[in-house]
């Protein structure tokens, strides 16, 4: 484990914001652009995964846990966004046998 | 925070009354454990709080203030409830318990103490709302309210995670007074990580409250939902997301006043221009209130901009004035929809003719959102605009007070619908509950109006 405190930290964190930024900014454009519910949904996935990356990175950086507990609390309630994303999404398709967010055009005024 | 254990107790308690099919049961039992929970917080009253649970949250009297208003609130939607969930779907506890969790994560969110419990209590309430607003499982509109805001209530929530690992990638600690300590030791050197941070987080916060640009979603999910969900969505929803806002801005920020003003300056004028124009051209009634609901964030925004030991009073007041109005306009609102079956302006007309309590009622709210003197809301609104021009935003009050004109427009379309449109109708015939509501909305409405002292000068 000390090694591998020691190799993480090897790497300069201004790397780690780089990576989590594109990887961020991957998850944006995925939410703009796409039309699939469960695409988009995949890509807020990926924005969470690299505000995990980010923490974690920022936790060895400054040799304190509290980053790493933070984490645990993104997934557990990742998941719990999940069930309750997927229980919508389920309950769209079966009422209109799609799940292309473009169909969802009933409320203008 | 005993008033957080009852709630969530509570909720647990209720399913299982909705278990042993104890359905008559539910709303007194309901009822009861939120005044209980009332009572605590109300205990704890000026009790100088400490940070508890290792500083992860704090009860002082800002929490305990906002936390009385939006267990009351939720309260008074529970009394117009009788019988409407019934007539969605046979699983009633369920409606009760979501709404009561979601309550629990509103506690944590006006308390937080810690960058942690804000996400964790801004999720607890998400989670539970997203399931609220797709209650209608059969009604497509229900569906696809259910998912914009799942999508866009998951997306903000990364953006409000992004700047909270900036800050602690700056500060090394994600508790208040740590990071606040952080920017008043470094004025000068503070890193551009927390710069950005502070950005992101105005903006995944900005989503939450539904501040303008980030506010396309608000209209739809608030039209789409049951509307006693919209009503819980647009007062005790809002009140929360605007006390963990002011929170963590007055706890942490206040220094860097200078670096985010300008940016809420603007999203402010946004968001009373395109909330209060846009309102204008609806033809629903529901759609209206939506709309009215982005233009009061535009209000509420103000005592964040001018930031000061006023905001909270402000906020708090206005927040209430607001939220009782909206329950009264939400609460017609079903009695005229369940009679008519619409929700436009014209199913109103001649209301006061048949109706004449219910007409009176809602006129008061009416008069209250638009701020007309003598209700709560010309308190709210005076408060607010006293906080800006103490900061010498001069120019933002002139467009602020052209836009209370632009409002009183489109609150005043209902009254006149009501009163001098006749059209043949029946009387509606509305519970005792209903009428409670109401009144006592209404009498608070007035009596905040003509006496604002006991209530302006709580901090």
């Amino acid at each position: 484990m000390e090694n591998v405190t020691q190799a993480l930290q090897g790497v300069p964190l201004n790397h780690y914001i780089l990576l989590s930024a594109i990887i961020f900014a991957i998850g944006v454009i995925g939410v703009l652009i796409r039309r699939n519910a469960i695409v988009i949904f995949m890509s807020i996935e990926l924005m969470l995964n690299a505000v995990n990356l980010l923490l974690t990175a920022f936790s060895v950086h400054h040799n304190d846990a509290s980053g790493q507990i933070f984490v645990f609390f993104i997934m557990a309630l990742a998941a719990a966004e999940v069930a309750v994303g997927l229980a919508i999404i389920v309950m769209i398709f079966r009422n209109t046998n799609s799940t292309d967010v473009n169909i969802l055009n009933k409320l203008k005024w | 925070m005993s008033s957080l254990i009852t709630l969530s107790i509570l909720a647990i308690l209720v399913l299982y009354l909705g278990l042993y099919k104890a359905k008559n049961a539910l709303l007194p039992a309901t009822l009861l454990g939120l005044a209980g929970a009332l009572v605590l917080a109300v205990l704890e009253w000026n009790g100088g709080a400490q940070p508890i649970y290792s500083g992860m949250m704090l009860f002082d009297n800002f929490a305990i203030a906002f936390t009385t208003i939006c267990i009351f609130s939720t309260m008074l939607i529970l009394l117009i409830s009788k019988d409407y969930f019934e007539s969605i779907s046979e699983h009633v506890a369920e409606y009760y318990t979501l709404i009561l969790f979601s309550l629990a994560g509103i506690l944590v969110m006006v308390s937080y103490h810690n960058l942690t419990m804000l996400f964790i209590g801004v999720e607890i309430m998400s989670v539970s709302l997203y399931i609220l607003a797709g209650i209608r499982k059969d009604d497509f509109k229900s569906n696809e309210a259910a998912l914009k805001y799942f999508l866009m209530g998951a997306f903000s929530t990364g953006f409000l995670l992004f700047g909270i690992t900036l800050l602690y990638g700056a500060t090394g600690t994600f508790d208040l007074t740590q990071i606040r300590d952080y920017v008043i030791a470094n004025p000068t050197g503070i890193s551009p990580l927390f710069y950005t941070g502070i950005t992101l987080l105005i903006i995944g916060l900005c989503f939450k409250v539904g501040a303008a640009p980030f506010h396309f979603w608000t209209p739809d999910v608030y039209e789409g939902s049951p509307t006693l969900i919209t009503a819980f969505m647009s007062t005790v929803v809002k009140t929360a997301g605007f006390a963990a806002f002011l929170r963590l801005f007055l706890m942490c920020f206040a220094p860097l006043h200078d670096f985010w003003m300008p940016a809420l300056l603007v999203i402010s004028l946004l968001t009373l221009f395109v909330g209060n124009v846009t309102a204008l051209y609806q033809h629903s009634f529901k759609r209206m209130l939506a709309f009215s609901s982005i233009s009061h964030v535009g209000y509420m925004l103000f005592a964040i901009v001018a930031l000061g030991v006023n905001s909270s009073n402000s906020v708090f007041i206005y927040a209430t004035a607001y939220s009782i109005a909206s329950i009264v306009a939400f609460a017609v609102l079903i009695l005229v929809k369940r009679q008519t079956g619409a929700d436009n302006f014209d199913s109103f007309n001649g209301l006061a003719k048949k109706n004449p309590f219910i007409a009176f009622t809602l006129t008061v709210a009416m008069l209250s959102l638009a701020g007309i003197p003598l209700t709560a809301g010309f308190i709210g609104k005076f408060m607010m605009f006293s906080t800006a021009l103490a900061e010498y935003h001069i120019w933002l009050v002139i467009l602020a007070v052209l836009n209370a004109v632009i409002g009183i427009f489109y609150y005043l379309r209902v009254i006149v619908a009501m009163y001098f449109k006749g059209a043949e109708r029946n009387e509606i015939q509305s519970s005792s509950y209903f009428n409670f509501v109401l009144g006592f909305s209404a009498l608070i409405t007035v009596v905040i109006g003509v006496y604002p002292g006991f209530i302006s000068s709580l901090f």
